[in-house]
């Protein structure tokens, strides 16, 4: 079926969708080339980008006619609608954190993507709107017997030339003089005389000015619709990281690559191999992510990145915090508040008890990620996988007939072997781009549990997992909950306390003097992201029990998302940030969503008031303060 | 004379106690995924709302209001076991209801299961959760993959069609739909059926390739349960690159206004579709609904409308049936319990707790700019179920 023809038309369908995907990432990796934000919000830019051209168009079409120039000037109107909208992000936002820790920019851009959200639906309604095709456009060719869209040639050809035009801008003007010189170092661009704030908020605006460009043009192809930004993000994500951070043709190529990729996966069906039917198409799910994968494995700076020379960052001095092991006083004081949260069901309800569960599994799995990240210096956007690992494993024990208290010891161990497995790839890379390989595992986690029925249950997930009636009480389970995770986070202490937690500190502050002192630099990475694994594991697992079920969901981006914001949320270095962070977003999203329609909005409002008013997070300020009153 | 006064002070105290104590309304628990999948849980939130106006302008459910208290449970498990779990033990409600997604429908059922209380799962579609993971507390209202299927299947078995192109969304609905289409069609059809699949992710389909794939495997009809943008997307590119030439299409759920309106003057012609043609429905019953939903939303009615409606008559009718609010009790009457909604009389089984409620079978058109159903007709969800022998081998013994 599968004919030289069929694969060069699909090949062309690759092509046409790999623009949209450039357009996004070009944005994406300018922006981080020059900022070194992660914009979350990215997606949502793109998907504002959609909306406007749509409004634009529908009141250009009344007053021009249904002609070009109404369409054209509708993109190009929504195009520069969302740079503007880029800029004040950036001006009144981002520009406040620049001197914080680099991820807090990450957390709030995701609280700019709840925002984007419910206000588009509160401007566009719920439903999904159908834009016009391309005047013009709107017809097929045939090309070696197929019917191909015109306008999927166009798009095949803006891709290419956007890319010349980028490339012209970066290489030929006196504005990519300054872009290139600020990616490559911005101390020095700074000390240079430029003024940086300019510079900051005009590649921002270029970015947006994509994204919107990107998400006006897939409006004949698509409607816009509230799904479009966490549709794009994660793949454009993967194109800048597979293409090399900062680099735009870069970026092209990779575009490129994983669009064909899946048009592939498509094109092949279900085929025989050795006997067993294998369903390409479904392989879309995962694709980019196994690509990313192989790449940032084989190649880890990414297909045309440049190594960075020199370890860029030294940590500022609020980050060397825990450069000393934790003293056994502050453990005592997060011992305590994780305590205090335990015995509040004690004098609320039994929905207290619910929400304190909730709390304490969120800070237990925070806590993990703090280890990762504060102790360990390595960043996850996965740490999700862990987590489902470990709650998985506690399931499927559950489901095969294991006792309660074993099947809780499992989810430990399974997520100790995975971590172990993913971690031995993950800590050959340093910074965004082992970030990025632990959220590309991640993936590939989540779609062998969507995908493997027979055992995982697929989509919907195993049922039924719940504690033996003895203790499935909520206050019951709640007291076993308060148990591990006051033992586990006592574990997690002792460990940095102790010579291998201090030898993983040493690893982060610098690998070359640790290497000296003769510590085995990635042996004691690797096992401390096996360790973090481990108590993100006990957390899922824990988590298994208290829900009664586990989907997929479980281990999806959302969740790493959600560790990486409790974590900022309540300080990278206080010991009892994450408790702090897990508390302050689990009530904030219960209360919040019980009270108000737009939710949503009011958590990422909520967000972006405490990012902004503690950049050190909630345990920073706190530490300040205690610190004060001590000295 | 001072004493007749306190008497009557007395009587209207002890009156006015009597009232208070009636008026203490009956609260319904009310969970869904409103900011995942809005374009359906908006109209199915007003469906809700009329319902729940219309009962307490008749004087409540014995003698008592009801107030369906309604949370977001963010379109995950987890978060829909919370507030759930909230619903319960703070606002002491006495059953729950709702729901959209399977995962999220199969896991608040379990814990219904677990916490002892009815759950009357309103849209989930997924055939397990009264089937192979059925249990005593969970009812469906809403005709599940497996019964929408079959109101299909006629029409598509009679056309004696060879080669099917299956395209679906690569989770529990869509591939439950494509096994249920496929079982059902080997089974009507013998000899010479071949399938040729194409699974999307939910959300992201790659509509140009995945239509070439399909033009290219030279099918002789197609089968889709695609839905929201994902069916946008294909219908453009499909009929841009002339997929659907001369090809018969089946899509479930393909005429529910909630995904055929957005397609305006585009939507395709022909298709063989379930759904639900609001604006042709003459019935008594559901012409009674439409006007009061107009007349007090002043916007038509969608198929999630009709779902809410009739999820909180049906909730009504188990607490008058039951003239408790016992959980044991409400199940009891659960059992058998018949509902008067906008599609007629449903009843809900016994057997396997699965409502009767159908839906509206025909073809697609397009009439005034706008898509449309034609030539439909009402498949009641009683005659689209497998053997009672079947259902009850699959359900879980209790």
């Amino acid at each position: 079926m599968l004919t030289i023809a069929s694969v060069a038309i699909q090949l062309l369908n690759g092509l046409a969708s790999a623009s949209a995907l450039f357009l996004v990432s070009a944005g994406l990796t300018l922006i981080f080339g020059v900022t070194r934000v992660v914009n979350f919000a990215h997606g949502s830019l793109y998907m504002l980008g959609a909306y406007i051209a749509y409004s634009a168009g529908a009141f250009l079409m009344a007053s021009l006619g249904r002609g070009p120039l109404a369409f054209w000037t509708a993109v190009v109107v929504a195009a520069l609608a969302v740079a503007l909208i880029g800029a004040l992000i950036e001006a009144l936002l981002l520009k406040r954190l620049y001197d914080a820790p680099e991820l807090l920019q990450l957390t709030a851009t995701f609280g700019v993507v709840l925002i984007v959200r419910d206000a588009a639906l509160a401007l566009w309604g719920p439903e999904d709107l159908l834009g016009p095709r391309a005047p013009g456009l709107d017809g097929a060719i045939t090309l070696l017997g197929r019917a191909i869209p015109q306008y999927d040639l166009f798009l095949v050809a803006v891709g290419p030339v956007v890319l010349v035009l980028l490339t012209w801008l970066v290489t030929r003007t006196r504005f990519g003089v300054l872009v290139r010189a600020a990616s490559e170092n911005r101390v020095l661009t700074a000390a240079l005389g430029i003024d940086q704030a300019r510079l900051y908020t005009a590649v921002f605006a270029l970015g947006a000015f994509l994204a919107g460009l990107a998400g006006a043009l897939q409006l004949p192809r698509e409607p816009a619709n509230l799904g479009m930004d966490l549709a794009i993000i994660a793949d454009a994500f993967v194109v800048t990281v597979v293409g090399g951070l900062g680099s735009i043709p870069g970026a092209f190529l990779a575009a490129v690559i994983i669009a064909l990729t899946k048009a592939l996966c498509i094109a092949l069906g279900t085929v025989d191999v050795l006997g067993t039917a294998i369903a390409f198409p479904k392989l879309t799910l995962v694709s980019e992510f196994v690509v990313m994968a192989i790449v940032l494995a084989l190649r880890p700076q990414g297909l045309l990145g440049t190594p960075p020379a020199v370890p860029v960052t030294t940590p500022l001095p609020e980050q060397r915090a825990l450069v000393v092991a934790p003293g056994v006083r502050d453990a005592w004081i997060a011992v305590a508040g994780v305590i205090l949260v335990a015995l509040v069901p004690l004098l609320r309800d039994d929905y207290a008890a619910v929400l304190a569960t909730d709390i304490l599994i969120a800070t237990l799995f925070a806590a993990s990620l703090q280890f990762l990240i504060g102790t360990g210096g390595m960043t996850s956007f996965g740490h999700a996988a862990y987590f489902g690992v470990g709650a998985y494993a506690a399931a499927l024990a559950d489901r095969a007939g294991w006792p309660f208290g074993v099947a809780l010891a499992v989810a430990p161990v399974a997520a100790w072997a995975a971590a172990l497995l993913f971690g031995w790839f993950c800590v050959r890379l340093a910074g965004v781009y082992l970030a990025m390989l632990t959220l590309a595992f991640a993936q590939i986690t989540w779609s062998i549990a969507f995908q493997w029925d027979a055992v995982t249950g697929g989509s919907n997930g195993i049922v039924g997992v719940w504690p033996p009636d003895l203790v499935a009480g909520r206050k019951t389970f709640h007291a076993i909950t308060a148990v591990a995770v006051v033992a586990a986070l006592l574990g997690l202490y002792a460990l940095m306390r102790s010579p291998f937690g201090r030898a993983l500190r040493a690893t982060r502050d610098s690998a070359l003097r640790a290497a000296a002192i003769g510590i085995d630099v990635r042996a004691t990475q690797w096992r401390g992201f096996a360790v973090a694994g481990a108590f993100a594991g006990l957390a899922g697992g824990l988590f298994a029990f208290s829900k009664g079920s586990i989907s997929p969901e479980t281990l999806a981006i959302p969740r790493s998302v959600d560790a990486l914001v409790m974590v900022l949320l309540g300080g990278l270095n206080a010991l009892f940030g994450p408790l702090l962070g897990a508390a302050a977003f689990t009530w904030l999203q219960d209360t919040l969503a019980r009270s108000s329609e737009y939710w949503r909005a009011m958590v990422g409002a909520g967000i972006l008031v405490l990012v902004l008013a503690f950049p050190n997070g909630l345990g920073g300020a706190l530490a300040r303060i205690t610190r004060r009153r001590a000295g | 004379m001072t004493r007749t006064a306190i008497q009557l002070a007395v009587a209207v105290t002890v009156a006015f106690a009597g009232l208070t104590a009636q008026a203490q309304p009956i609260r319904i628990g009310e969970l869904n995924s409103y900011k995942t999948f809005p374009a359906f849980l908006e109209p199915y939130r007003k469906g809700m709302e009329l319902a729940q106006a219309e009962i307490n302008a008749a004087g409540g459910v014995n003698g008592r209001p009801i107030e369906v208290i309604s949370r977001d449970d963010n379109g995950t498990p987890g978060d829909a076991v919370r507030v759930a779990e909230e619903l319960l033990a703070r606002e002491k409600v006495s059953m729950l209801m709702g729901t959209f997604a399977s995962n999220v429908g199969l896991a608040v059922a379990d814990l219904a299961r677990q916490r002892k209380v009815l759950f009357l799962a309103a849209e989930p579609l997924t055939d397990k959760i009264v089937w192979d993971q059925g249990n005593k507390y969970t009812f469906r209202l809403r005709a599940s993959t497996f019964m929408q299927t079959a109101m299909l299947v006629p029409e598509a078995a009679k056309l004696g069609k060879k080669r099917w192109a299956i395209v679906y969304p690569n989770y529990e609905y869509g591939q439950s739909a494509t096994a249920a289409f496929k079982k059902q069609m080997l089974f009507r059809q013998s000899g010479g059926l071949e399938f040729v699949e194409q699974a999307v992710p939910l959300g992201k389909i790659d509509a140009g390739p995945v239509v070439q794939a399909l033009i290219d495997a030279q099918p002789d009809a197609i089968f889709s349960s695609l839905f929201g943008p994902d069916l946008a997307r294909f219908v453009r590119e499909g009929q841009l690159r002339g997929l659907f030439k001369d090809r018969p299409v089946f899509n479930l759920l393909g005429g529910e206004p909630e995904y055929l309106d957005p397609l305006k003057d585009e939507a395709p012609a022909g298709w063989y579709v379930t759904g639900y043609p609001w604006y042709a429905i003459e019935a008594p019953a559901h012409k009674r609904f439409r006007d009061a939903y107009q007349a007090k939303f002043n916007d038509y009615p969608r198929l999630g409308s009709v779902v809410g409606y009739s999820a909180v008559k049906a909730a009504a009718a188990a607490l008058a049936k039951a003239k408790s609010t016992d959980s044991e009790k409400l199940v009891a009457a659960m059992r058998n319990l018949d509902v008067d909604t906008p599609f007629g009389k449903v009843t809900f089984r016994a057997i396997d707790h699965q409502s009767t409620m159908g839906a509206y079978v025909g073809r697609t058109a397009v009439k005034d700019g706008k898509g449309v159903m034609v030539d439909w007709k009402y498949a009641d969800g009683k005659d689209y179920q497998p053997d009672d022998d079947v259902v009850r081998k699959m359900r879980p013994k209790e």
